[in-house]
């Protein structure tokens, strides 16, 4: 399959009045088009920092990304603006909604950035958000929804708009066990069947079960990487264990 | 798509947008009674001047334009007459004087003596014009005819002090005019010889050859002409001023003072306008900046979010000006005609204009505040 994503080396140093600390460190990966992959590591291994540069919100202090073969050093703010609400789907930890609009208009601003807002764009929307299990929930605004319910309408405005990379902050922070392991199970469902390259950071290491590869990070390098489902089935259960 | 977010979030917090525009619309009443009320007070202090049937206003020399000071004789009015391009002229002096009406009602006019048939005399629209030059009888303006129950052929009586002594003079009403305020007050027009012997002080002869006035009002065969006219009635009559209506009346007792003090009011009027604006949708944006850093982040270019915090901006503040506008005009049918009050076209376009400024102005710190959000912040990350 090919390659949707690939990071060459890449780094993020930050100055600080005690030095420089070197938060993402020389990292390589690549994901493939439908990989699901988790990015786990202790509290300040650099996950949100290698996210932040794949999703074109910070400049690399070295190294290069490439996503969909192109380099993200090579554009300008406006170009890298447009690259991200064309080619990158994104869900938060918290604020993932805009609070005036509905369920469905949240998923459907996607489609209006992008001048795509047309009627097939309208009934996806809706079939995107009935299968997260929303159909009901259509017209209701942010604060009538669960946290749950608001991480899957972010997941439907992540994948609305078919980008390449979907990249998710945390998505089961808020929830509750039950709830987590049904949003990501589906989120991990779209991502194989929509053919993207979904990259999720997690400190619930129980999540990393429906993922295809787990990244490891420690002190902003790749620490460990587990790709065999066998030994993802493992990882995972260690952690439902503690 | 900026205009779809500002009307989706003006349409959902449609209560709390509506109560700011509320807001601005109580400031535009403010403002535009202020105007009207300058209009009012400025208009009671020129109206006589502005609407005067003459073109310059011929002063002593060198009394710095004071109608109370100035004395011009009749000399002075025949040398005016012959400088060529003078049509006419009329000699006008002023006082201030009771008018006694009704049971024991008093009323503080201004007592205007002119020359019957002159510049000077107001046009009436009852009755007619002043015919006899000693003629015991007098035109009123509309404001002495709204304050009093008096009409056309109706006796009035003025109350004058002269030396120590109050003298009562009883004049019949022949016509009728539109205002004519003069220093504020309804006016009582009469034959200057008339004039002459009600004035308080010291009557005058009574001789028409002796007849001195405050001013000439002098008619112009070309009123465009009036800058030329001006300084040829200067150069050929010894020691007058001549200016136009306008200057005059700025150089009314208290004009200018009153008209800058009511703008100095407007203007802060509007200064506080602007610090209203600015202060709510700057808390607002603030409240705001994690879902404009997620809006950023997903890929909303700088230019939408720009461009909703504008159309909130214009609407909100278009909206109250409406509903301010609408409040003062409503209001301003319940006051009495005597409230010195006036809602000019202009004066109320250029308020309106200036309100309607004042939101965009007033939210630029906060459209400002929104174009600098950082897209990191979606992530929890600062720069
Ligand atoms: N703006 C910044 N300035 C200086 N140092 C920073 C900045 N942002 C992050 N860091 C540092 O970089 C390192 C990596 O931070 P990062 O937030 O990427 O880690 P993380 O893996 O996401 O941690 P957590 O699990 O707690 O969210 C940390 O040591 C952090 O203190
Ligand atoms: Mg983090």
């Amino acid at each position: 399959m090919a390659i949707a994503l690939e990071t060459v080396s890449v780094s993020k140093f930050y100055k600080s009045d005690n030095g420089i600390t070197k938060a993402v460190d020389a990292v390589s990966i690549d994901i493939k088009q439908g990989e699901f992959v988790a990015l786990v590591g202790p509290s300040g291994s650099g996950k949100t920092s290698l996210l932040a540069m794949l999703a074109t919100l910070l400049a690399p202090s070295d190294g290069a990304i490439l996503i969909d073969g192109q380099d993200l050093a090579q554009m300008n703010d406006a170009r890298r603006t447009a690259f991200r609400r064309e080619k990158i789907g994104f869900t938060f930890q918290q604020n993932n909604m805009v609070p005036y609009l509905t369920a469905l208009e949240n998923v459907e601003l996607m489609l209006r950035l992008n001048g795509k807002y047309n009627r097939v764009g309208r009934e996806r929307a809706r079939e995107l958000l009935t299968r997260l299990g929303l159909g009901e929930r259509l017209n209701n605004l942010p604060r009538q929804l669960s946290g749950g319910q608001q991480q899957r309408v972010a997941i439907a405005r992540a994948l609305i708009h078919n980008p390449s990379v979907v990249l998710a902050d945390e998505p089961t922070a808020s929830l509750d066990t039950e709830r987590a392991h049904q949003v990501v199970q589906t989120f991990a469902n779209l991502i194989h069947e929509q053919n993207r390259a979904g990259i999720m950071v997690t400190h619930d290491l129980r999540m990393t079960q429906y993922a295809d590869r787990i990244i490891q990070m420690r002190d902003g390098q790749l620490a460990r990487t587990i790709s065999s489902p066998h030994e993802i089935r493992a990882f995972a259960t260690t952690a439902e264990a503690n | 798509m900026g205009i779809y977010l500002a009307l989706k979030e003006i349409w959902r917090n449609r209560g709390r947008f509506f109560l700011f525009s509320l807001v601005i619309a109580l400031i535009t009443v403010l403002v535009l009674f202020i105007a009207a009320l300058a209009d009012g007070l400025g208009n009671g202090n020129k109206e006589y001047i502005e609407k005067l049937n003459g073109d310059l206003i011929v002063y002593k020399a060198n009394v710095d334009l004071s109608i109370p000071t100035s004395r011009v004789d009749r000399g002075k009015r025949t040398e005016t007459l012959r400088v060529p391009g003078v049509k006419d002229v009329g000699q006008a002096s002023f006082s201030s004087v009771v008018l006694l009406h009704g049971e024991n009602k008093k009323l503080n006019v201004a007592l205007i003596g002119v020359e019957p048939g002159k510049p000077g005399e107001p046009p009436v629209v009852q009755g007619r014009g002043l015919t006899e030059k000693r003629g015991k009888e007098a035109i009123i303006d509309r404001n002495v005819a709204l304050r009093t129950n008096l009409h056309v052929g109706d006796d009035l009586t003025i109350k004058s002090i002269q030396g120590t002594q109050e003298e009562f003079f009883v004049l019949r009403i022949v016509g009728v005019s539109d205002g004519r305020q003069y220093s504020l007050q309804p006016s009582v027009i009469v034959p200057h010889l008339t004039f002459d012997l009600i004035k308080p002080g010291t009557p005058a002869t009574g001789n028409e050859t002796d007849l001195i006035s405050n001013v000439l009002i002098v008619q112009l065969q070309d009123p465009a002409n009036w800058k030329n006219m001006a300084v040829a009635v200067e150069e050929q009559v010894n020691d007058v001023r001549a200016v136009d209506r306008k200057t005059a009346y700025e150089n009314t007792p208290g004009y200018s003072a009153q008209q800058s003090t009511l703008n100095t009011q407007n203007f802060f009027s509007l200064l506080i306008g602007i610090l209203v604006i600015g202060g709510f949708f700057q808390i607002q944006m603030l409240q705001k900046v994690p879902q404009i850093g997620m809006l950023k982040a997903i890929g909303a270019p700088n230019g939408t979010i720009g461009i909703a915090a504008l159309t909130q901006i214009i609407i909100v503040t278009v909206v109250g000006v409406a509903i301010g506008t609408a409040l003062t005009l409503l209001l301003s049918l319940t006051f009495p005609a005597t409230v010195p009050i006036v809602f000019s076209p202009n004066a109320i376009l250029l308020g309106i204009g200036s309100l309607l400024l004042v939101g965009p102005i007033g939210g630029l710190v906060s459209i400002r505040y929104a174009l600098r959000v950082e897209p990191l912040t979606a992530l929890g990350l600062a720069s």
